[in-house]
């Protein structure tokens, strides 16, 4: 999809948004970060050999609907979350956002990341990919519809696991 | 490297470990010659194959080998090896083929292994023999309902025997299709665990460890609606019974009464108030199929089934097949996969996927976790030589009349005593 022709808000406008989400989530301010989501929201990571397919038929790595997203920050904020806790450190590069489609107040925006997370002794470990979000926009700025996080890895490999909010 | 890694004392009720197992690069050798040469070790499923000349090109137990259906219909298992000069003759990771072309001088390959062309022919003498220089096999290949397993040892047992008891727990699995037929799902999940690949057999099935390591998990089940109280007064650490129990041939399951909700076909409130009269579909047609007592089975009991010494079948929130192999002795590639009836609608294969989701996999409620046990498990080993024994009797005071539960450590003994006399054997 090419980027779209006169979008009715500014790249810098949703650059500002996704900077600032990517903050929150590198802070660890999850009950902020479920603020930006709509109460239709969903969160999907599919897996790296069927990166452009449909969790209704394909086995994803994940697939939250908003139940699911609340859930899973319930469980990523408690001591008992093992894999995340102590918290991993994250430091999200978001960079190329395009605005790919606009069609009443929702718009279609992709973006490349580069997710270090860095966890006690552990090497850094790089999440390589590209987001596509679906965003609503209103007089109060945005909100996340949708969010999809693509690894280019062909597999999971030595990253291991998508444990926090990729 | 010692001589036996475990000691099994019946009378003193004690089964310990010696942890130079779970470390040692001269016990991963031995354990490929001893092991992994002549056990059988899980291939892929027909499935995975729909048409002559489907492949899917994969590491198994350290071998890149082509699995593929041929232009016949055969499945098959090819070295991924061209003859000339050793290079892979398929780089792709799956497709479909008539022929397989080695880039480094153009040798082809038929989908049935046999060598078809080879450039420049004439530059070799009489005595070069195209007929005997197909792609090489595993000296066995066989299956059972659909699981294709290849053995390196032409002494082998059968399959079917190998499996023994073990294939009344895989038709239980399979028996959730009207037709008896499963398929792997599209999609596969694969991952590094930093640990020795044994740790994976033991918390494939150590239901030991549900209460803590996964104690999030349990909440999001309460939080769904799933009652997750633990009866008192009978031992249990989960909220129904389940036992552990020998296959035979190092092969173990356990056998539990289902909580926590089956795609087949046991409603809890995750999958949706609109899901029910669907799921009821289900059970009726379990019931007609296979009467009461057996579509109960199906329905209503989970098993973590081990076939030895790494193919796990967990039938629990869903189906999931796991394999996984050692990198080296602290570390191992997992590769897993979601197994639904072929006949499945679109809703229900939908559920099946996202009650999936609710616990296994590197992006699961539950799985992150288990990895991270794991881990600490093989950074804790570092002091083998200084602590060197793991304690692992749990259970063995029950009487002789008494079953050993899922949550003993009954199951994790038969994984060992028989890991433990292969590695002894010359």
């Amino acid at each position: 999809m090419d980027r779209v022709k006169n979008p009715p808000v500014t790249r810098a406008e949703v650059e500002d948004f996704l900077f600032q989400e990517a903050a929150l989530l590198d802070e660890w301010r999850l009950e902020e970060w479920l603020g930006l989501l709509t109460e239709d929201a969903t969160y999907q990571v599919p897996p790296n050999d069927r990166p452009d397919s449909n969790p209704a038929d394909t086995l994803f790595i994940l697939s939250d609907d908003i139940v699911r997203i609340r859930e899973r920050v319930k469980r990523l904020s408690s001591p008992n979350c093992h894999a995340e806790h102590p918290h991993s450190r994250t430091r999200r590069m978001i960079s190329n956002v395009r605005i790919l489609a606009a069609e009443g107040n929702l718009i279609t925006v992709a973006a490349n990341f580069v997710v270090y997370r860095a966890r006690r002794h552990e090497k850094i470990r790089e999440y390589v990919g590209a987001y596509r979000y679906v965003l609503r926009h209103s007089e109060d700025g945005f909100k996340i519809k949708h969010r999809r996080a693509v690894i280019d890895t062909h597999e999971l490999g030595s990253l291991g696991a998508v444990s926090f909010i990729l | 490297m010692r001589d036996s890694f475990i000691i099994d004392d019946a009378v003193g009720k004690k089964f310990l470990l010696n942890r130079e197992a779970l470390v040692s690069a001269d016990v991963l050798k031995r354990e490929i010659k001893n092991i992994f040469s002549k056990c059988w070790i899980y291939v892929g499923h027909s499935s995975e194959l729909k048409k002559p000349g489907d492949f899917q090109t994969r590491l198994v137990a350290g071998r890149p080998v082509i699995f593929v259906r041929s232009a016949t219909g055969a499945v098959q298992c090819f070295f991924n090896t061209c003859r000339h000069r050793g290079a892979l003759v398929c780089a792709e990771r799956e497709g479909n083929r008539r022929s397989f072309v080695c880039v480094y001088h153009g040798w082809s390959y038929r989908n049935d292994g046999n060598l078809a062309g080879v450039p420049g022919a004439e530059a070799y003498a009489e005595t070069f023999d195209k007929s005997e220089l197909g792609l090489r096999k595993p000296a066995r290949f066989e299956s059972y309902r659909d699981f294709w397993f290849m053995n390196l040892d032409p002494n082998a047992m059968a399959l079917k025997d190998y499996l023994g008891r073990a294939t009344d727990y895989i038709d239980l699995v399979t028996e959730q299709s009207p037709s008896g037929q499963m398929e792997i799902i599209s999609g596969t999940q694969e991952y590094d665990i930093a640990a020795n690949w044994k740790l994976m057999v033991e918390n494939s099935v150590d239901d030991y460890h549900i209460p803590t390591t996964h104690s999030t998990w349990l909440a999001y089940m309460a939080n769904s609606g799933v009652s997750i109280e633990v009866p008192k007064g009978e031992g249990l650490v989960l909220p129904t019974k389940g036992w552990a129990i020998d296959l035979g041939n190092g092969n173990f399951t356990t056998d539990n009464v289902n909580f926590r909700g089956r795609p087949v076909a046991k409603w809890i409130p995750i999958y949706g108030e609109d899901s029910k009269p669907e799921m009821e579909e289900i059970r009726k047609e379990l019931v007609a199929r296979l009467g009461a007592e057996r579509a109960q089975r199906v329905a209503d009991t989970n098993r973590n089934l081990v076939i030895f010494p790494n193919l796990v079948i967990n039938d629990g929130s869903s189906v999931t097949v796991r394999t996984f192999y050692p990198a080296s002795a602290n570390k191992m590639n997992v590769r897993a996969w979601a197994l639904g009836p072929v006949e499945e609608t679109p809703t229900a294969r939908a559920r099946r996927l996202d009650a999936f989701l609710t616990f296994y996999g590197p992006g699961g409620f539950a799985t992150p976790d288990d990895v991270e046990a794991l881990e600490l498990v093989q950074q804790g080993l570092a002091n083998w030589e200084d602590d060197p024994w793991s304690e692992m009797s749990r259970g063995m005071g029950r009487g002789p009349d008494q079953q050993q539960l899922n949550s003993d450590e009954h199951h994790l003994r038969i994984f060992w005593r028989r890991w433990s006399q292969m590695m002894e054997s010359p």
